[in-house]
């Protein structure tokens, strides 16, 4: 795939709309071998019955394929010197399926805490071979070895998974000294719910719902991800109407979490009152959600196939009502917060992600577009109907909270624009049609807010899911985090934390 | 620059207080210590857990704090610690890796106290209660005293419920039912 690294294997028929291709098994280190002389992002990796699938785009041609290692006797080659991404990916393989990554050099493990009913859930299917040992011991769940660090005057903060306010449960170790944080650790996997587990077997329409709640702020862009994925896969069209109706509700979502986040961050610099009017738009643009769609985070409204409803013209008032008051205040805001002092004084300069981290990362969304890294999946994997429409992707390279929130000041602009030119480009007709009834495999990349949220999918003969895989962008984000913070000081963590909002949830499934 | 964005605050954006849920009451008339929360007076301290959610729930507990709504008006409000609370407002399935958290928190919690169920994976589990990861609906793990349904519950309907737990005296709870 790139400059003139290639990957050998057999080419899997019904994989749509990327190719896929089977490594030979003998060939295994093939891929950390093609990964160390190519410069490929890696989007996923992800295991199936003895199999390990890789997701690859090509930075240089944008284009995408997955690339599958198979792993007899449950071992696959590690990937994660060369990409580091890889290594929470991998030990959550280990965790669900069983699949040891051979070179691996973190043995913990990730989203298991000792504490399912049996180790490696997922493992028992075709292929896998269930481990039916409980974990727990009479004393409690097995410790977790948080990375060791040592010097002079050091201490300890544990911090969570219960937090002082209204967040998602996760453990934060910090290590400082004094008030400067010379390492922190994050543990996650507390709201792991098995939604791997819970989507093998089940129908489309189940699966659907399930896929809507793997993180909640994202509800739309993983209905629209998990939507193209089985279209791909069965090889349906979904009507024109439906088609940008989707991207509607994509940019109100989009439109309501930055305004959200806005004001979030500012609240955790100690400026109430940004919060205070950003919470009024937010809340506009999801009162018009609930006019138009039903729901105001917009919950099951995408479907295989289409969307779930229709638009009336009562809906398309209240969503422009909203966009114009929107239009019309966050200027002001804008203006607000460019000549606030003292805000601009806690986020400028605070928690500065490295560019070529976010490269290694390949970490999307605003974390990545604030760091360097212009990926947006609108506009390269384009999907309709954004190719049609006209929007900037805003990029910078200073990489500090102040970027992150800037970054997020653009696309709320930018969401603006999209959403008059989706209202006043609307085809008629239907917003729904059956899916074909063909098997196969898909896969959906959509640009979320938080970033690209792809789901794969492979759907059985009869229409039930076989295997689906939702990819959060957190993964990529939540490691650079870990690199923000460093060498700031422990009171900065909320509004560096902040300024990432990474999904605890989508992360841990 | 900065008077205007004062005064557009001024406008009147707050919603009018909506009457407590009577499923609410009705369920609190079965459940809640009266006489102890005669002792509370009128106003609720509460901590939020998260013991398993998808953060649609705590999108929507979030609204309660924005200006449409204004929870503080109520003399409700949110506190950093169970130490300080009078309610555990608990969403999503219980994960098994949070009960133990789960747990502690309650403890952590002096009497009386309450724990109020939000969402329909907190009512049960949800979509997500036959998962190996999941150890059921909050009642499963710490005595739930009242449930507020809806994926996620609307801030109206958490607004209606979390009344109604202000609202339940002995009197008003006996006549009501
Ligand atoms: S009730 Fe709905 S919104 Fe709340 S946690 Fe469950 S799935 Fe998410």
């Amino acid at each position: 795939m790139t400059g003139g690294h290639t990957l050998r294997g057999t080419m899997v028929p019904h994989h749509r709309p990327w190719p896929r291709q089977v490594l030979d098994r003998y060939d295994q280190p093939a891929l950390p071998a093609f990964l160390a002389a190519s410069d490929a992002e890696l989007f996923d990796l992800w295991a199936d019955a003895g199999v390990v699938h890789a997701a690859l785009r090509d930075p240089a041609s944008g284009a995408f394929a997955v690339a599958s290692v198979p792993c007899p006797k449950g071992r696959f080659a590690s990937i994660a010197a060369v990409r580091p991404g890889a290594i929470r990916l991998e030990r959550a393989i280990r965790d669900l399926f069983g699949y040891e990554p051979v070179g691996s050099a973190d043995a913990r493990p990730w989203l298991d805490h000792g504490r399912w009913p049996q180790a490696a859930p997922l493992g028992g299917e075709p292929g896998g071979e269930r481990m039916e040992q409980a974990s727990e011991t009479p004393d409690g769940p097995p410790p977790y070895p948080f990375l060791p660090v040592e010097g002079d005057g050091l201490h300890q903060i544990p911090v969570g998974p219960v937090h002082a306010g209204i967040i998602e449960p996760g453990h934060f170790r910090f290590h400082a000294s004094g008030e400067t944080v010379v390492r922190l650790e994050a543990r996650l996997g507390y709201v792991h719910r098995g939604i791997e587990g819970l989507l093998a077997g089940t129908d489309l329409a189940r699966a659907a719902r399930l896929i809507g709640r793997v993180s909640g702020d994202s509800t739309v862009a993983y209905a629209y991800a998990f939507a193209r994925a089985a279209e791909a896969a069965t090889g349906t069209e979904p009507p024109p109407r439906a088609v940008w109706l989707r991207a509607l509700m994509a940019e109100m979502e989009r439109l309501a979490n930055h305004l959200g986040d806005i004001g979030a961050i500012c609240n955790d610099a100690a400026f109430a009152l940004m919060h205070a009017h950003t919470g009024i738009l937010r809340e506009r643009m999801l009162q018009a959600a609930e006019a138009a769609f039903g729901h105001r985070l917009m919950m099951d409204r995408i479907v295989p196939g289409g969307t779930a409803g229709d638009l009336d013209a009562a809906g398309i008032q209240a969503i422009r009502d909203a966009a114009a008051e929107i239009g019309k205040r966050f200027p002001g805001l804008v203006r607000l917060y460019d000549q606030t002092a003292s805000l601009q004084d806690r986020t400028v300069s605070t928690g500065i992600v490295r560019p070529d981290y976010v490269a290694l990362y390949a970490a999307g969304g605003f974390v990545g577009r604030a760091s360097g890294r212009s990926f947006d999946a609108r506009r390269d994997a384009p999907y309709p109907p954004y190719d049609r429409l006209r929007f900037d992707v805003p990029v910078r390279r200073d990489g500090d909270v102040n970027a992150r929130v800037w970054i997020r000041i653009r696309e709320v602009e930018q969401s603006l624009q999209l959403i008059e030119q989706i209202l006043a480009g609307l085809p008629r007709g239907q917003h729904r049609t059956e899916l074909g009834p063909s098997s196969g495999e898909g896969v959906g990349l959509v640009e979320g807010f938080r970033g690209d949220v792809m789901v794969w999918l492979r759907i059985g003969a009869d229409q039930r899911v076989e295997r689906c895989r939702p990819r959060d962008p957190s993964w990529f984000q939540w490691p650079l985090l870990e690199t923000a913070i460093e060498g700031n000081i422990v009171a900065d963590f909320p509004l560096c934390n902040k300024s990432f909002n990474c999904s605890y949830a989508g992360h841990d499934l | 620059m900065r008077r205007l964005l004062w005064q557009a605050l001024r406008r009147p954006v707050t919603l009018p207080r909506p009457a407590a849920s009577e499923s609410a009451l009705a369920e609190l008339a079965e459940s809640v210590d009266l006489a102890a929360k005669r002792r509370l007076g009128r106003s609720l301290s509460i901590r939020q857990v998260d013991a398993g959610s998808c953060n649609g729930c705590e999108l929507e507990i979030h609204a309660l704090n924005n200006a449409v709504y204004d929870l503080e008006r109520y003399g409700v409000r949110f506190v950093a610690s169970p130490r300080h609370a009078d309610v555990l407002l608990v969403t999503g399935p219980v994960t098994t890796a949070m009960r133990e958290a789960l747990e502690r928190t309650w403890t952590a919690t002096p009497e009386p106290k309450w724990v109020v169920a939000a969402g329909d994976c907190a009512a049960g589990g949800g979509l997500f209660a036959d998962s190996y990861a999941v150890a059921g609906g909050v009642a499963d793990v710490v005595p739930v005293d009242l449930h507020i349904g809806g994926c996620p519950p609307t801030p109206t309907q958490l607004l209606r419920g979390l009344l109604a737990l202000l609202e339940a005296t002995p009197d008003n709870v006996r006549t009501r039912k």
